[in-house]
């Protein structure tokens, strides 16, 4: 059962703020979801290998060719903050 | 020239007026502009309509047509909020990216563009595809246009209400667990979601990756055809695209002599509907007078789909929702104090609430301790969706089944229980979770609301998926349109999850 240190742990790693309220009406919800999801445990899966992509397409590579890549200009145009043709972002602590 | 039903009109016939020079490219759009003008504020499918763009644009094709004569030239087209257009504010419906303007288009979108198609807009989805009613947009409830006080579905909700409001022609959504054929299916359309790789995600903003793919919702299965012709295809820039065994052809069948359809058992005892059911039964039925054999069969696992799905799409999203950060792009928060709190802020504040749930069982089931009991035994039980899948097809062409459980729900019904909201997705995600193609066409309505009737093929059956659906089309003559009726008793009326608080800026280019 899900407790409300796990949603408040889990949201740290998640890097996502979450307000008191919002931590204790998310535990309710998130064990909803996860009473259902443990549905699975009704099948026995120990022979089964898992499915990570649906086709039979493996080393998928591309021509290793130059090509010319986004310039700076536009790969700052969207950012909050800029400063030294760099995305500028507060301290680390 | 006058007279033209945005409600009714076809692309196939609007492509043979401007062939036959009976209507400008500039006209037609006029058509879908005005329709937009005069129910647009009931219905509200777009996030931004690009009437200046459309207009001009459309202005150009018909100047310029010896040069840009093509198949699809001077059609105008809606366009999901989940496609990056270069110029074009693109904001996935989230707060998060409410100034984005993306210095590159998604190939299927510049697909079409490349076949000089007119874009009359984006329009509204769940935030970030992630739900079933659009009702999780940060910015706007769409309704439903047969009944304003319903859904439209969801998460391509604004591009089916758009189609069947007739403020499109047509449009492009994606569907990760049925956001392309539920809303269809809730609007009275026809939605196909191809095989998976059979379409580009480059510049698809990315929900769960192993399962999205882009997809047409027209007014008629020969539309669907056509449109999907244009944007399948192997992209260099999509490692899991892939070119189809056979071109996609523009379908023409009467008939359904010796093709064998398979009812699953299982997709009938999920709580279907009474209307929804003798809608489908009626459908079956003329699969058989058309030549058809219908065969009960079982896909067993069925039931594990869904708990899969919620393994799966979450933890794809949570990691690709990462990148969502607030320094490169997009809403940053004001005043943080350092780097963690820019982050966490941003992004408390950035994302709504459905968002933020899978975005937390996601990095829940990823967490150590977890993966194996949660995403480990998700990819596992997905293989046994998938050899469900393989040993029906040994045996039938094609599976019918009903598109969605319910038709068009009351909009504000299912938004304070989240599991039943998944529960509108039961029988259109297992062919996300096996890759295969998809679509619904409307058979009917119940209480005035359309009903969807849902065919899954094996993997690049499109064609013989198309032609079957084509055929029961011509069958079932579905040529209603919507009424823009409202029932709502009251308080469901305009109902908005947190108020409309954040509008997107309308700059575009």
């Amino acid at each position: 059962m899900i407790s409300e240190d796990d949603v408040r742990y889990v949201a740290k790693l998640a890097r996502l703020r979450i307000e008191q309220d919002e931590a204790a009406r998310m535990t309710g919800e998130l064990a909803s979801i996860l009473a259902h999801i443990d549905k699975m445990s009704e099948l026995d899966l120990a022979d089964v290998p898992p499915t990570a992509h649906v086709l039979d397409v493996v080393n998928v590579t591309r021509e290793d060719r130059e090509r010319p890549s986004l310039p700076r200009d536009e790969a700052l145009r969207n950012a909050p903050a800029v400063s030294d043709d760099c995305f500028r972002v507060p301290r680390m602590s | 020239m006058t007279g033209l039903d945005p409600l009714r009109l076809t692309a196939r016939d609007a492509k043979r007026l401007l062939v036959d020079g009976e209507v400008s490219s500039a006209e037609l759009t006029k058509v879908y502009l005005d329709q937009i003008a005069a129910v647009e504020s009931k219905v509200r499918a777009y996030i931004l309509v690009t009437t200046d763009n459309a207009a001009k644009y459309s202005t150009k094709v018909d100047r310029e047509m010896q040069a840009m004569r093509g198949p699809l030239a001077g059609l105008p087209i809606a366009v999901k909020d989940n496609m990056v257009t270069e110029g074009v504010t693109t904001t996935c419906a989230s707060r998060i990216l409410h100034n984005y303007q993306p210095v590159y288009t998604a190939t299927a979108v510049r697909q079409v563009w490349e076949d000089h198609v007119v874009m009359l807009g984006k329009t509204n989805l769940d935030e970030f595809a992630m739900g079933s009613s659009t009702e999780n947009s940060a910015y706007q409830v769409t309704a439903n246009p047969w009944d304003l006080s319903t859904v439209p579905g969801g998460s391509s909700g604004g591009s089916a209400a758009a189609v069947a409001a007739g403020e499109a022609l047509w449009a492009l959504g994606s569907d990760t667990g049925g956001s392309i054929r539920q809303p269809a299916s809730l609007c009275g359309i026809v939605g196909l979601k191809p095989t998976y790789g059979a379409v580009s995600r480059y510049g698809l903003i990315a929900f769960a990756s192993s399962l999205d793919q882009i997809g047409p919702l027209t007014r008629s299965v020969y539309d669907c055809a056509l449109l999907l012709q244009h944007i399948v295809g192997r992209d260099p820039r999509d490692a899991t695209s892939v070119d189809l065994p056979e071109p996609v052809a523009l379908p023409s069948a009467e008939r359904l002599d010796g093709l064998r359809v398979g009812v699953p058992a299982e997709y009938l005892s999920v709580g279907i509907e009474a209307g929804v059911r003798a809608r489908f039964d009626e459908t079956l039925a003329r699969v058989e007078e058309l030549g058809g054999t219908c065969v009960e069969i079982s896909l067993p696992h069925t039931e594990y789909a869904l708990p899969a799905y919620y393994i799966i799409a979450p933890a794809e999203a949570s990691a690709n929702l990462a990148r969502f950060d607030g320094v490169r792009y997009g809403y940053r928060c004001a005043d943080p104090e350092d780097l963690t709190d820019l982050y966490e802020r941003t992004r408390g504040e950035g994302f709504g609430p459905e968002v933020k749930r899978r975005i937390m069982i996601g990095t829940y089931a990823l967490s150590a301790g977890y993966y194996d009991a949660y995403y480990g035994r998700a990819q596992r039980v997905r293989t046994m969706v998938r050899r469900d899948f393989d040993a029906a097809f040994a045996g039938v062409d094609l599976i019918a089944a009903p598109t969605t459980p319910t038709v068009a729900f009351k909009a504000g019904s299912r938004t304070a229980d989240p599991l039943a909201m998944y529960m509108s997705d039961i029988c259109t995600i297992p062919a996300n979770l096996a890759g295969l193609p998809a679509m619904s066409i409307p058979c009917g309505l119940s209480d005035g609301l359309p009903v969807g009737f849902q065919l899954i093929g094996p993997a690049f059956s499109e064609n013989r998926m198309l032609e079957a659906a084509h055929a029961l089309e011509q069958a079932i003559g579905f040529e209603t349109a919507p009424t823009f009726r409202d029932t709502s008793t009251g308080s469901a009326a305009g109902w908005n999850p947190g108020g409309i608080t954040y509008r997107p800026e309308d700059a575009q280019s």
